[in-house]
Order: structure tokens, then C-alpha cells, then sequence
């Protein structure tokens, strides 16, 4: 993975020591709250409603074991024992200090760490595949690229004062696990006819309030001039985009208003300025020389044979949870952040510390974060599963639930966050209590059930099979149902079934919608397929089938 | 207001002036909508010309006179609307604006740095604002990651010098 | 909402700390069930207008008024966002207000 070298860490270094005086003249009463408050979001931190809440960057979802106790060891000196993983591959914590702040940002430098740009009117956190380097179905690894966005994009000039935020994901498998088409913008490895590698480039997706399926704006970007075409869409969301409507300031506001024809007339003419002046081009050599920090550990040549275990539950787990590596003797396997009664996405510092532990004992360099919230390690030996499984199991860390229907995406919702309307985890855990079976869990398949707290959508509801918004109306929580989102490849917005329902009757009508799918479904259909096939109207009639028997 | 103009306070030479205000004899700034409206004698005057734009106003809208303009003053109406970042890399690196790039309005203290990295060279300051706040707010963060108008090294092409 | 509820609570976050804190009698409390409850518009308004001193000097951001009303004998915050404010989230009850015990000392 990518290790800072003098610059980077001076930089990180001389940002902390940034925030340190910022916070000091807020203390102070030289800056206002409301000038503060972009400054302390381009360090992650928010004023959530019990406490400050920091948001650590974690780029492209990879951690060291060292950077994974660093997370363990700021839960528990600065907050209360744990964190949360985010649907964008960050960390963060609940309980936060404003005065603690610097001296995080401080530890978190030391073990080269930052929480530069993970909020704020600004380019976010770059994510990429959680399978990146370790999966078969790449044309390359997509972390160089990201790590070289990254740092095109840290503390960018032109680009912190954004009219919104702004997220880009980078991908190189054509199945996407990193829903690339929600992104702002969103870069996807790919090979032209003449097998040359090259960039093609989507721009206007997003969730939120009016979610939009992103657009190509190029078919292929050549690898010298992913820069400047990167740049170019950049600046002309920063010139066109309104400023008048905090609700109209994303990228696919702007897209979708002008049309995709004019944004790709205006980023050509930016582009063809950026890439003459030639400032941005990326040269080969340097493509490489990051590419080499990625570098795949030395692998054994290691017998393929799939693992064996006395613990008859293993089995399960591993055919649920462990995925085919490229390499022979090798696995990827998922840790589900899902308990069932558990908060989606949770980690206590123990089990980050023992997480960490595991890394070194095994001589795994790295473990990975999805946006789903949760936790792969890319480069398991296949014969050390069953111990791995055994270690996991006793952390109450193999829940064998990856992409089935208990596990469930869920924002912090209104149990920890401003912005929320209704409360998500409740929500989770009753719908998961429901679903705890596990033949009941086979038997339904693949089944993403995403849910939000408010319209903002950090749960990506949009992109659930079963997508749930929390809506307040008239102060009571009330949750919307919508079905047939994706967020892989085949990206779809999830269709709104009609009025919501309340906190009781949301886990008994999502069943009835579940019951409904396992009736209609045909040989080897997925709930997606079976709601493309047979459309909401059958749905929809189950789900509110209480409310007409009430009605009479 | 004071004036900030090469690392230095600097008595501001120019006045602005309102679109329905007399114009001085002297240097004058005067909005676009004005420049566009009176551009025959604002072109033709003695005196040194300049012009302040809204953050809505690209400054394309300047067309070939962008170089008659000896300062060009970008407005911050408010400091979360950073589109005169844009602007003014723009007048640098596609205009090849070489006058006086002013910004006013309400910017922080810590977007200076910013500014300066895409092309602005002078910078109206509340009172009271001290010259060492200025040089500090420039030395916060010593390398940049990547290029802009200030044509300042880059950490890649620091790192391609050390290594040969 | 559309009309000011009957009976107001003053909040706010502490600055330093994000802590939720509440108004009671010109200085702010840990906890909702010590807040003073405003039952006329008049000295809510008076207590918010107050509280700014606290905002200048860095002590609290945002402070602002909240509808409460009786439910069984006792004060309850109308919105459940407040409720959870005043409690903690409602998935850990082992953490924030609700695990304090009711004799800590404010720090």
C-alpha cells in the first residue's frame, strides 16, 4: 500500500498544525461558527447531536494493521470505544471534542493518517473496489489511479470551495462493487479495441434528494491525460454550477440541466487547454512509480484445495463470505460488520485491536473497507481459514451474511446525526431479528437492503433492492419503501412504492414484500430480477395488505 | 479598506466607483455591467481602467479588452463561493492577464493562501487585519500537490529533483 | 412547525465539547429534566435573546427553542430528535446522558 515519503508526511504534518490555530482562533472569538464551521468540515469534523463527530479518511478503503490500531486507540482515549465504517470507506467517530481535535489529527499523522477533505464543499474521499489487487475480474489494480487522484485533489486550489461536495470512485472490474454510477464523478479502467489501457470517465450521478444514474462524459481518456480531464469536469462544475439552491449545486444538477452534450463541449474545450499547457499530464514513470507501492505481497505457491474444519459452521461461512482470489491457495474473505441485532457497521476498539493482531499473525499487510460497511481481507491463505474463522468467530466478526438479506446498510440516522428525520439502526435490527434465520437467509438469496435516516441518503437508499427512507412527518418517523435499486453495474434508482410506514409495521411489511418476491420468482432470480421481471404492482399490493384489511 | 498588494500594504491608487456615480479623473474601477455600457469612454480615458465582477461574472464576458484593464477585481460575495478561484486562473493561464488580480469581499484568512496559488496578487483586507496575519496564512501548508497559476513546484517535481 | 408550541425548552451544544446543554435560570445544565420550561413566547424569546452572551463568548453554538409538552405527569420533548438529544442514541443505552447517574457532578 502507499507509505508517505518526507512530503507527504510534512504535508499531513503542517495541516494539523493548520487546525490547531484555526481552532484556537475559533476559541478565541476570531472566527465566527459560521466561518469555522467549512474549516472544521475540511477536517471531517461535525457538530452531530450528542457530540462533535470526526470523519477519518481511509482512501480507498485500505488500512495497515498499524492505522487500524491507531482507529482502536482513538476510540478509546478521545471517544467511547468504538467506531463506525461509512458507506464511503471512512471511519468515524461519535463522541468527539473540539478541543481534542488537533491532538487526533495529530495520531492520526503519525501513522500516516488524515481527515483532510472527508467533508465540506470539496473533493472527497477517492474509493475503489474492496477486492482491488486480490480479484481476477481486473483489468489492473484501481488504487494507484486512486492514490494519484488523492493527491491531485488534497487541498486543490481551485477546487475547496466547491458549490458541493464532490466524490469520485474509481473502478477496473465491470462488475462494480464500488457503485461507480452514483459518484459525482467516477473513473473506470477499461482497454480500447487496440487492448491499450485507458480511462472511461463518468460524470452527474448522485443520491440524495433527486438521485441521477452518472453519464459518460468520455469513452476513453488515454492514461496521460486522465489529470487534465479530471480537472477540466472539475472546473467547470466550479464555474457553472448554481450557487443560489443548496439543493441544485451537485454535478448531476448541472449535468442533467445543460445536457450531456454541452458538459462534454464545455470539459473538451478546459481539456484541450489543460493538457497543452501541460502542467497535468501524467507521465509513465510516475504511474508506475505509485503502482509499485501496490505492489501484491510475495505469494506462496500454495495448494488450491479448499480448506477443511471440525467446526461445522465453517462451511457456511466460507461459502457465504470467502470469494475467489487470483491467485491459487489464496482467498478473499469478508468480515461482516452485520451482527444481527448489532449497529451495521460498528467496531469496538477490541475488536479493531484484535482485527489488527490477526493482520500480524498472519502476515496480512492490509484489510480492506466496502462501501456495504464491511471489512475484507484481500489476501488470505486459504488453509489458514478455519484458524482465521475460529478467531473471527470469537470476536462475534463471522456473521455469515455478506450480501445476504441481514446485511443491511444503514446510516447513523437520527440516533446520532443532525441532518436525520427518522432513526435507521432500530430499523436495521428489526428487519435483520426477522430475517435471523439462515436457511431463510439462503433460501432469499441476494438481497441489498439499504436504508436512510434522511433524504441526504448516506445509507444509499437509492441504490438498495430494498431501499428504506426515513421520513419525519408531523414529528412521528414514518419510513418509505423502494424497490429495484442497484448500485453495481447494472445501476438503477429504486422505485418509491407510495406512503410510508410506521416503525412497527416496516419490518412486517419489508416480509411481505420478501414473501412475495419468494413466490414469483423464477429458477435462479435474485429479488432484483424477479421486481425487474414482475414490476411493483404485486409488491406494492402485499405490502399494504395490512393497512386495506384495517381500512374494512 | 486596506490594500495588500505584493506581500505589503499598499495605498490603493484606483477608486470604485457606482454604476450611477460620476467617474473621478483619476484610476477608477467600475462594475461590468457599467464597462459594458459606457466601454467607448471608459476605453478612452487618461486614466488607469479597472473592473470588479460578481462571482457570477465570467471573465470571458471581458472578451479581447481583458488586457485594457489594469486591475480586475473579483468579488467573494460570500467566502463558500469559490468560483472566483476559477476566474481567476482563467485571466492568468487562458487570458494571459498579466495587470493586478484584487479579490474583495468576504474571503478568510484562510483561503489567502488559495488565492494567491491561482493568480490573485492583491487583496482588500478588513481593518485591522495585520501583515503578519497575511505572511503566516502563506506558509501554513509548503508544498502543493498540484500545479496552478502560480507556477510553484509541485511535491512530484520536488520528488523527481531528489531523486537525481 | 407552523405555530410556537405551548411550552419551550432553550438548548444549545457546548463548544468545546458538543455536549448538549439546556437553560436553566442564566447558565446551562446537563440534563433536560433540570431545564427551565417556558410556558409563555415572551420569556423564551428572553432567555434565547440572553443566551447569544453565551454564543459571543464562546461558550455554546446554536442555541434555540424546543416544544415540550406533559405526558404522564412529566415534561417530554414533542420532537423525537430531542428526545434523543436529551438521552443518547436510543441503539446504545449504555452511552451519553441516559447512562449518566443522576448525582454526577458538572464538570
Amino acid at each position: 500500500m502507499y507509505r508517505y515519503d518526507e512530503f507527504d508526511a510534512r504535508f499531513v504534518k503542517e495541516r494539523v498544525s493548520q487546525f490547531r490555530y484555526q481552532v484556537e482562533r475559533r476559541l478565541a472569538g476570531e472566527l465566527t461558527e459560521d466561518e469555522f464551521k467549512p474549516l472544521r468540515l475540511m477536517n471531517g469534523l461535525y457538530l452531530q447531536l450528542h457530540a462533535y463527530m470526526l470523519r477519518v479518511a481511509i482512501p480507498y478503503g485500505t488500512l495497515s494493521a498499524r492505522q487500524l490500531r491507531m482507529q482502536a486507540h482513538i476510540a478509546r482515549k478521545y471517544d467511547k470505544g468504538y467506531g463506525h465504517f461509512t458507506t464511503r470507506t471512512n471511519i468515524q467517530f461519535n463522541w468527539i471534542k473540539l478541543v481534542d481535535v488537533p491532538d487526533i489529527l495529530a495520531d492520526l499523522a503519525s501513522v500516516e493518517m488524515h481527515c483532510i477533505q472527508t467533508s465540506g464543499n470539496c473533493i472527497r474521499n477517492v474509493t475503489a473496489d474492496q477486492f482491488a489487487g486480490a480479484t481476477d475480474e481486473e483489468i489492473e489494480d484501481p488504487r494507484p489511479l486512486s492514490e494519484i487522484i488523492r493527491q491531485w485533489s488534497s487541498l486543490h486550489p481551485e477546487f475547496v470551495f466547491l458549490a458541493r461536495k464532490f466524490k469520485i470512485a474509481v473502478g477496473a472490474t465491470e462488475k462494480d462493487r464500488a457503485a461507480l454510477l452514483f459518484h459525482d464523478m467516477a473513473v473506470q479502467i477499461v482497454k480500447n479495441a487496440e487492448g491499450r489501457v485507458g480511462y472511461k470517465v463518468y460524470a452527474g450521478g448522485g443520491m440524495g434528494r433527486t438521485p441521477y444514474i452518472a453519464q459518460v462524459m468520455s469513452e476513453f481518456v488515454e492514461r496521460e491525460d486522465i489529470l487534465a480531464y479530471l480537472e477540466a469536469v472539475l472546473r467547470v462544475y466550479n464555474q457553472d454550477s448554481r450557487r443560489d439552491n443548496i439543493h441544485k449545486q451537485r454535478i448531476k444538477i448541472l449535468v442533467n440541466a445543460i445536457g450531456i452534450e454541452e458538459m462534454r463541449k464545455r470539459v473538451r474545450r478546459e481539456f484541450d487547454e489543460i493538457k497543452t499547457n501541460g502542467t497535468l499530464q501524467l507521465p509513465r514513470d510516475e504511474l508506475d512509480r505509485i503502482a509499485a507501492y501496490f505492489a501484491p505481497p510475495a505469494f506462496e505457491a500454495l495448494s488450491d484445495d479448499e480448506p477443511m474444519s471440525l467446526d461445522p459452521t465453517f462451511k457456511t461461512w466460507y461459502a457465504q463470505n470467502v470469494s475467489k482470489h487470483r491467485q491459487p491457495g489464496y482467498a478473499i474473505a469478508t468480515i461482516s460488520l452485520k451482527p444481527v441485532g448489532g449497529v451495521p457497521g460498528d467496531a469496538s476498539a477490541e475488536q479493531m485491536d484484535a482485527l489488527a493482531d490477526l493482520l500480524d499473525e498472519y502476515g496480512m499487510a492490509e484489510i480492506r473497507v466496502s462501501h456495504e460497511q464491511n471489512l475484507v481481507l484481500p489476501h488470505v491463505r486459504k488453509k489458514d481459514l478455519p484458524a482465521i474463522y475460529k478467531r473471527l468467530k470469537a470476536l462475534r466478526l463471522a456473521t455469515p451474511n455478506a450480501g445476504l438479506v441481514t446485511d443491511i446498510i444503514a446510516c447513523p440516522g437520527l440516533d446520532y446525526c443532525d441532518l436525520a428525520n427518522a432513526r435507521s439502526i432500530p430499523i436495521a435490527q428489526d428487519i435483520a431479528k426477522r430475517f435471523e434465520n439462515l436457511d431463510r437467509q439462503h433460501d432469499i438469496g441476494e438481497l441489498k437492503i439499504k436504508i436512510s435516516g434522511c433524504i441526504n441518503a448516506c445509507g444509499h437508499h437509492h441504490a438498495g433492492h430494498i431501499g428504506i427512507l426515513g421520513v419525519d412527518k408531523k414529528g412521528v418517523e414514518y419510513y418509505q419503501l423502494q424497490l429495484g435499486g442497484s448500485g453495481a453495474e447494472d445501476a438503477s434508482i429504486g422505485d418509491i412504492m407510495g406512503p410510508g410506514f410506521t416503525a412497527q409495521d416496516i419490518g412486517p411489511a419489508v416480509e411481505r414484500v420478501i414473501d412475495t418476491y419468494l413466490k414469483l420468482r423464477e429458477k435462479d432470480e435474485r429479488f432484483l430480477d424477479t421486481y425487474r421481471r414482475v414490476g411493483m404492482e404485486p409488491f406494492k399490493n402485499m405490502a399494504y395488505l395490512e393497512q386495506a384489511y384495517a381500512a374494512h | 479598506m486596506p490594500l495588500i498588494k505584493d506581500g505589503a500594504f499598499a495605498s490603493d491608487t484606483f477608486v470604485t466607483v457606482a454604476d450611477d456615480a460620476a467617474l473621478p479623473d483619476g484610476a477608477a474601477i467600475v462594475s461590468l455591467s457599467r464597462f459594458q455600457k459606457e466601454r467607448d469612454t471608459l476605453l478612452t480615458r487618461n486614466a488607469p481602467l479597472g473592473v470588479i465582477l460578481k462571482s457570477s461574472e465570467s471573465p470571458e464576458l471581458l472578451g479581447e479588452d481583458v488586457q485594457r484593464f489594469s486591475v480586475i477585481v473579483l468579488e467573494f460575495p460570500v467566502f463558500r463561493d469559490g468560483r472566483a478561484f476559477s476566474w481567476a486562473r482563467m485571466l492568468r493561464e487562458r487570458q494571459k492577464f498579466t495587470g493586478e488580480v484584487r479579490g474583495t469581499g468576504h474571503f478568510l484568512y484562510d483561503q489567502i493562501n488559495y488565492m494567491k496559488r491561482v493568480g490573485f496578487d492583491a487583496w482588500e483586507v478588513p481593518e485591522g487585519f495585520g501583515i503578519e496575519q497575511f505572511q503566516r496564512a502563506l506558509t501554513e501548508i509548503t508544498n502543493v500537490y498540484q500545479p496552478s497559476a502560480d507556477g510553484k513546484k509541485t511535491i512530484r517535481e520536488l520528488r523527481a529533483t531528489k531523486r537525481t | 412547525m407552523a405555530a410556537t408550541p405551548a411550552l419551550q425548552v432553550l438548548t444549545a451544544n457546548r463548544l468545546r465539547d458538543g455536549d448538549v446543554v439546556y437553560w436553566r435560570d442564566g447558565a446551562w445544565v446537563d440534563h433536560f429534566r433540570d431545564a427551565d420550561v417556558f410556558n409563555a413566547k415572551a420569556a423564551a424569546e428572553a432567555a434565547l435573546a440572553r443566551a447569544q452572551a453565551f454564543v459571543k463568548d464562546r461558550v455554546v453554538v446554536n442555541p434555540y427553542l424546543f416544544g415540550v409538552r406533559e405526558e404522564a405527569s412529566r415534561i417530554r420533548a414533542i420532537e423525537e430528535r430531542e428526545i434523543v438529544r436529551s438521552e443518547g442514541p436510543s441503539v446504545r443505552r449504555d452511552l451519553g446522558k441516559q447512562a449518566m447517574d443522576s448525582f454526577d457532578v458538572q464538570i
